[in-house]
Order: structure tokens, then sequence, then C-alpha cells
């Protein structure tokens, strides 16, 4: 019995108004500790990323494409700041040298590329969490020439919201994000008609 | 708070278990991350992590460190990639702040005990001023039957 402890013929009982102290005071920290986590959760929810830009063009909106910098694996070598290609309608493809749909997509691609380059249309690669040499030699395998950078760190895919790979985007000569995002090979025959609607509203063409 | 300083210290000076010798590629698997899947490379079998155990065991055979290994790893994947943080820089953190937390912990309740000791040796024995004299009156009924 704690009783027993204090007080007049029990000394210790005078100790009450310490421990009840105590006991205010780990009450206090452990409630604002709780709501600590729940403004945590809430801000979470309010400014969080959420879904990335994946998220937002699924619910009807044309976000903004989210910018980076990042080291290219191709021929030119150097760094590619994505804002540096506004002006340029964009196909943006997230793939990894260890994912066989990429490497079946691959071609329609690089065709997708030579065919609208002339309308400055760019396709970029974003090889991420992959070997770099494993990039370059996934590029030359497959006979890739479209720009290609490394993000070994997968640091793109949150704000990007992509969930997989490959996963494809389409952006706009505004630098906004159009049609509906592609994931998995863009040469399957489910994805082909998206693929191809993106790659008009991207180059600002008529429907 | 001598054993908190030796605690602190042999964290922070404790080998890898694959530090010093050749690198064993169990070990490395143990503590380094798959990409896609966040378990150890022991533990998985992603398309990933099979590429990343084939890596380990070229650079082992190469005659790579285990900690020359784990860099390369870093500097493709970032500090991610290692399962435990590295004990420098800001990740210390890491570390120091669960020890932290502990030696904190124990400095209240070392001061909290210190504090109603002394009370209780500074209280006069009378200290009926503390309870109200109906809850005093309550308590002594309630000592005398426990007593009995």
């Amino acid at each position: 019995m704690v009783v027993l402890a204090g007080r007049s013929r029990y000394p210790g009982l005078c100790r009450r108004g310490v421990i009840g102290k105590a006991r205010t005071v780990g009450q206090f920290v452990a409630v604002a500790a709780v709501v600590g986590l729940f403004v945590l959760f809430g801000w979470k929810l309010v400014f969080g990323d959420g879904s990335g830009a994946s998220g937002q063009l699924t619910s009807g909106d044309s976000p903004v494409a989210p910018d980076f910098t990042l080291p290219r694996i191709d021929a030119k070598g150097g760094n590619l700041t994505f804002a540096s290609l506004r002006g340029k309608p964009v196909v943006v493809n997230f793939w990894a040298s260890w994912c066989i749909p990429c490497k079946d997509e691959a071609p329609a691609l690089q065709k997708t590329y030579e065919t609208y380059r002339s309308q400055g249309l760019v396709v970029l690669g974003v090889d991420a969490k992959d070997f770099r040499q494993d990039g370059k030699r996934f590029m030359r395998r497959y006979g890739i020439t479209y720009p290609v950078v490394a993000d070994g760190r997968g640091s793109t895919l949150g704000k990007w919201g992509v969930a997989g790979f490959p996963e494809t985007f389409f952006v706009n000569r505004q630098g906004h994000l159009v049609g509906s995002v592609i994931q998995g090979g863009v040469d399957l025959g489910r994805n082909r008609e998206r693929y191809a609607e993106g790659i008009r509203l991207a180059l600002g063409s008529p429907k | 708070m001598r054993f908190l300083v030796v605690a602190v210290a042999a964290l922070l000076l404790a080998p890898g278990a694959t530090a010093g010798g050749r690198p064993v590629q169990a070990d490395l698997e143990a503590e380094i991350v798959c990409l896609t899947c966040k378990t150890t490379l022991d533990q998985s079998n992603a398309p990933i992590a099979i590429r990343m155990k084939a890596y380990i065991r070229d650079r082992i055979a190469a005659g790579d460190s285990a900690a020359a290994i784990k860099a390369q790893l870093v500097d493709q994947f970032g500090p991610g990639v290692l399962a435990e943080p590295p004990k420098t820089g800001f990740d210390l953190l890491a570390w120091a702040l669960p020890l932290g937390a502990l030696a904190v912990g124990v400095v209240v309740v070392g001061a909290l005990a210190w504090t109603w000791s002394r009370r209780g040796d500074d209280e006069p024995e009378a200290s009926g001023g503390v309870l109200d004299p109906d809850l005093e009156r309550r308590l002594d009924d309630e000592l005398d039957r426990f007593e009995d």
C-alpha cells in the first residue's frame, strides 16, 4: 500500500503534493505529445506530397511538372535541370534497367523521340533506383538516344507520384502535366490510345 | 552518467562486422537495404535486390573492402541504402537522440527521487496541512482498519 509510505504518523504522505505535480506534468506531456502528433498528421494531410503530381493530375488538375536537377547518363553528360526544357513538350518516362516492361517499351519511346523530335518534343528518361552503369548499358542495348538522367536515390519519385516502373507523364510547352499518367509499358494495347493522346496534348495539337 | 558516456563511445567506435578482414557477403547483405522493398538484401528477392547482391559479390571478388562497397552504394543510392544510419554528421543524431533521451530520463528520475527523499526528511512529522481535515480523518479510519 502506497498510503503506508507517509503522512503525519506515516511521514511519506506529505510527498503526495510532489507526486501529484509530477503526475500532472506527465499528463500534460502525454497530452501535448498526442496533440503534436495530430497536428503533424493534419499538416501532412493538408500540405504533404500525398500522391504527388500524379495524384493532382488524376484528380483533374494540370499541375506544374515538379522540377529537378539530375546527372545525365547519356552521351552529352553533365546535369539536366527539368525547368530548362520549358517551352518544349516533354514525355517523361521513369524506368529502371531491372524492370522487364521497361525493356519492352524502350523501342516505342525511342520511336516517339525520332518521330516527334522535329516538332520540338523531348523524350526524357529518368533512370531511378538503378546502377548508373546498368542504365548506360540499357541505353546502348536498346539504342536509346534521347536524354536520360540518373536518379539512384529516387528523389523525384515522391514529387511526381511515381508508384512503379515504368511510368510515363506528358508535359506541355507551359510546363504543365497533361493527359493521363501511363502506368506500365506505353507499348501495351491498353495504353496505346492514352499514350497517343498524351503526346497530342503535350504538343498542343488540336484533337 | 559514466556508463552513458562509455555506451556512447562504444557505439561510436564499434567496428562493423566486416571491418578489418575480407568482407563477408552475408554480413553486407544484412547491412544494405533493398531500394524497392525497404528490407535488407538478405530478406529480399526483388530484382534490384538480386542486382545489388550481385554487385556486392563482384566488388568483394575485386578486393574492395566492406567500407568501400558501402561507400559505392551510398554514392549511387544515397545514405538511405544503409540499414543503419552512419555514425557521422547529421545522421549521428539517430544514435545520439535515444541515448540523450535516456540520459535525460535518468537525470529527471534521479532528481525527482532526490527531491522526494529530501522532502521526506525535511517535512515535519505533523504535516496535517497537506491534506484537508475531512480526508485526513477518512484516511486515519482507513489506516486504522487496515492495521486491525
